[in-house]
């Protein structure tokens, strides 16, 4: 199976390569892309440098411009697509149906992702992307089960990659407007989830408080292990009791799963994290992929180390185990 | 020049409602309420789906008597083998137009006249294109669209028919989770159907007692009602074909009603308004995403008039 | 936790604040001779004004990019657009790009305030700028450099024992 990496900067692109990736992902500093937060991502010329050096490696650079195209400005996505294509970006990860119809007609030679924004969860939805839109791989929504997912490959014509390790979207991704619904600024649209602008940290009698816009999300105790002020994280009141109504501040992590992966055609696993920074990246890909080489028995020592990375410190198997529900 | 005018449509109830409260909202709804569209069918959860389907035929069969255009709404959220069966069934089935809330239905409708819904991601006027290409005849654009780009998407199809999500709590967020269950120590796969107990969502409020969302299901909701009124004539003037209605747990005749008054422009907007927070009272009202705004905001109407001209 | 060693610790409190700014001033004027296009990522927030307070110095540091202005002071802090605290040893850290920001603010060992957007993009500008500041100190330390680079280096790995998952 592959390693597929995440990089924020061209320094955590350097490092993810040095990790032993399989292919590195990454986007352009715009809202083409779902990581659309201040000082990160990357110039033509910083992608262009970074394809170079991927290239001489013999690893793969994955461009992701996977927000939906806002009616009116089109022409930001056109031509980070047309950009990326001639840079020689291995591959475009996409999520809108039109930047695929684009993408697709255009430049048919191209190999084209479909983004876990996209939200392909079934054998059906898959086969209208790889029919219409000559899809190669899709990144599988976090709302799929193990068993799921070996059901899935044995009945498509395609590629798939999961993601193993890193933040957890709780919501079908690509189908939340909750941030936006506080914010303004849409994830699907803006690229941003929660995004900093909005966010406020108060100090409130010791507890730690964060805002989200005009809502408070969350009030950590002194010492308490906090997370991003991100809304299906957050703590709220539900008929008088309060709590983690969504999802505990945690992360994903389905690293002791990896055999079942293999075994249930999955082609490549993926590292959510282009917002965290270049010592994160060289940390997660090296561990993992040392995890993919190891025994069980060997892995799990490893994984431990990854847990202090961890939104809440603390990780979990998501959708990818049943009982999650 | 021909005044336009727009269609009102009903949306799928998205919260679970026990049979006979079901087939008795839209018998009533066949028989009093001035809608031309009415869309129907569990969109949300397929553990729901045995609560209306008893009754599924003598509500179409009523609505059809009632002169009302039906469609068949698809589940938003697709993953178990079950779940693909029923939407394959009942596209190869059904006698019905189709609304597509999930990509299999998209890629399964090919070729057939169907119509596609708000939890279908629709942002511009490329994807509404190609959906176009393939037999789709109606899109309900998703809730959080703005004005601008509602106008783009009308300029540049402008004999598409799209149709805009202008009354009832927003659908938001979508999960493999259900939340609603899990509020109450249960699973989604244990989940006793709790859901039930709230024909209106379960309120959800923030640590320091802020109204917000509402659970409903594994599905989460806007707290506030989506309320677009004043801003609608600009938009039928610009070619909107629809105007969707979202059956909340009040007077969704009279919700018509008042709606229609104002595409008519039999009655003005703030007329409207204080009717609409009698039938649906104690709910805040929201039109912040069509103003580019948060969606929970309100824009009164000097704002929405400046809009219309910008 | 990681604390600077009271060794070093001491001097630093007792230190007259002009020579602190000028050691500080000169540190921020070697980091920019180093990486003359560092603030580039930063964009419209070099305006920003940022203030760094080492929970274990009793100092403030107030830094503008766009003015590369550095201030130093004790007591109240100065007003500022962004404020994060913590130990001295995770501030250099992050300067260097060497911790992961987020993670020391999961554990609750950072706190930030203000406007997280100028925050943010701070970070990530200096996440991949790869200052190396035993080296930048060593700069200035003319025929003793390697010396003093050492030096630096071994307080560097002194200060964050322990904390190795974060810390290359």
């Amino acid at each position: 199976m592959e390693l597929i990496c995440p990089a924020g900067t061209p320094a955590a692109f350097r490092e993810a390569l040095e990790a032993g990736a399989d292919a590195v992902y990454c986007g352009f500093r715009d809202e083409t892309n779902a990581r659309n937060f201040p000082g990160l991502n990357f110039s033509r010329e910083e992608l262009r440098q970074s394809i170079a050096l991927a290239r001489r490696k013999n690893v793969q650079t994955f461009v992701a411009l996977n927000t939906f195209m806002r009616a009116g400005d089109e022409a930001l996505w056109y031509s980070a697509a047309d950009d990326a294509v001639a840079l020689g970006a291995d591959a475009l990860i996409l999520a809108d149906f039109g930047l695929m119809a684009y993408v697709a007609e255009r430049y048919p030679q191209q190999r084209l992702h479909v983004s876990v924004q996209a939200s392909a969860s079934n054998p059906d939805a898959i086969r209208f992307l790889v029919e219409t839109f000559n899809a190669k791989r899709v990144v599988l929504p976090r709302v799929l089960t193990v068993q799921d997912i070996a059901r899935l490959t044995s009945q498509i014509d395609c590629e798939v990659e999961i993601f193993v390790f890193g933040g957890l979207c709780v919501m079908a991704e690509g189908r939340c407007s909750l941030s936006s619904y506080a914010t303004g600024k849409s994830p699907n649209m803006n690229g941003v989830c929660s995004p900093a602008s909005h966010v406020r940290y108060r100090e409130e009698g010791g507890s730690l408080v964060s805002e989200l816009g005009a809502y408070t999300i969350n009030r950590f105790g002194s010492g308490e292990a906090s997370g991003y002020p991100t809304l299906c994280k957050g703590r709220f009141d539900v008929a008088g009791a309060e709590g983690y109504t969504f999802e505990d501040p945690v992360s994903l992590d389905v690293i002791d799963e990896i055999d079942a992966l293999r075994a249930a055609g999955v082609s490549a696993l993926k590292i959510e994290g282009r917002q965290r920074g270049r010592a994160y990246v060289a940390e997660v890909v090296s561990v993992l992929k040392k995890a993919l080489g190891a025994t069980s028995a060997e892995r799990a020592p490893l994984v431990s180390r990854l847990r202090t990375l961890s939104e809440g410190q603390r990780t979990t198997s998501g959708a990818y185990d049943k009982r999650w529900r | 020049m021909k005044k336009k005018r727009a269609a009102l449509s009903l949306g799928p109830i998205y919260y679970l409602w026990d049979g006979p409260k079901w087939r008795d909202f839209y018998f009533r709804i066949a028989d009093e309420a001035d809608v031309e569209h009415v869309t129907l069918g569990e969109t949300v959860c397929s553990k729901r789906q045995h609560f209306s389907e008893p009754h599924a035929a003598e509500v179409i069969e009523r609505l059809e008597a009632g002169g009302k255009q039906v469609t068949l709404s698809t589940l938003a959220m697709v993953t178990l083998e079950r779940e693909c069966r029923h939407v394959r069934d009942l596209i190869r089935d059904s006698d019905h137009k189709v609304e597509a809330n999930d990509l299999s239905a998209l890629g399964l409708l090919k070729g057939q006249r169907h119509s596609i819904g708000p939890l279908v991601n629709v942002y511009n006027a490329a994807t509404a294109r190609a959906l176009a290409a393939r037999g789709a005849q109606n899109i309900c654009l998703p809730p959080e669209l703005p004005a601008g780009s509602i106008r783009q998407m009308l300029y540049a199809m402008p004999d598409f028919s799209f149709e805009l999500f202008a009354f009832g709590r927003m659908p938001l967020a979508i999960s493999a989770r259900c939340a609603h269950a899990r509020s109450k120590g249960l699973t989604k796969d244990n989940c006793q159907f709790v859901c039930g107990e709230h024909p209106d969502g379960l309120p959800l409020r923030t640590l320091d007692r802020q109204s917000f969302l509402v659970l409903n299901g594994v599905q989460t909701m806007s707290n506030s009602c989506a309320v677009l009124l004043d801003d609608l004539a600009p938009l039928v003037d610009a070619g909107l074909a629809r105007v969707r209605l979202s059956p909340q747990d009040c007077d969704m005749v009279r919700v018509a009603e008042i709606y229609r008054a104002v595409l008519d422009q039999r009655v003005d907007g703030s007329a409207a308004l204080s009717d609409l927070f009698r039938i649906y009272p104690d709910i805040p009202f929201s039109n912040g995403f069509l103003h580019q705004r948060e969606g929970a905001a309100w824009v009164a109407r000097g704002r929405s008039a400046a809009l219309t001209l910008g | 936790m990681p604390h600077l060693p009271p060794l070093l610790a001491k001097p630093v409190d007792i230190a007259p604040l002009w020579l602190v700014e000028r050691v500080a001033r000169m540190i921020f004027s070697c980091v920019l001779k180093a990486h003359p296009d560092l603030f580039a990522r930063l964009g419209d927030y070099r305006e920003s004004r940022y203030c760094f307070s080492p929970s274990d110095l009793q100092l403030h540091f107030r830094v503008v990019p766009a003015t590369q202005a550095l201030s130093v002071s004790r007591g109240t802090p100065p007003p500022a657009d962004a404020h994060i605290e913590g130990p001295i040893a995770l501030l250099l850290g992050l300067l260097e790009g060497r911790c992961d920001a987020d993670a020391l603010f999961f554990s609750r060992d950072l706190s930030v305030s203000g406007d997280m957007e100028a925050m943010l993009a701070l970070r990530n500008t200096l996440d991949d700028s790869a200052i190396d500041l035993p080296r930048v100190i060593g700069s200035f330390g003319g025929p003793f450099s390697p010396v003093v680079t050492g030096f630096a280096r071994y307080i560097r790995t002194r200060v964050l024992e322990g904390r190795e998952t974060a810390w290359n």
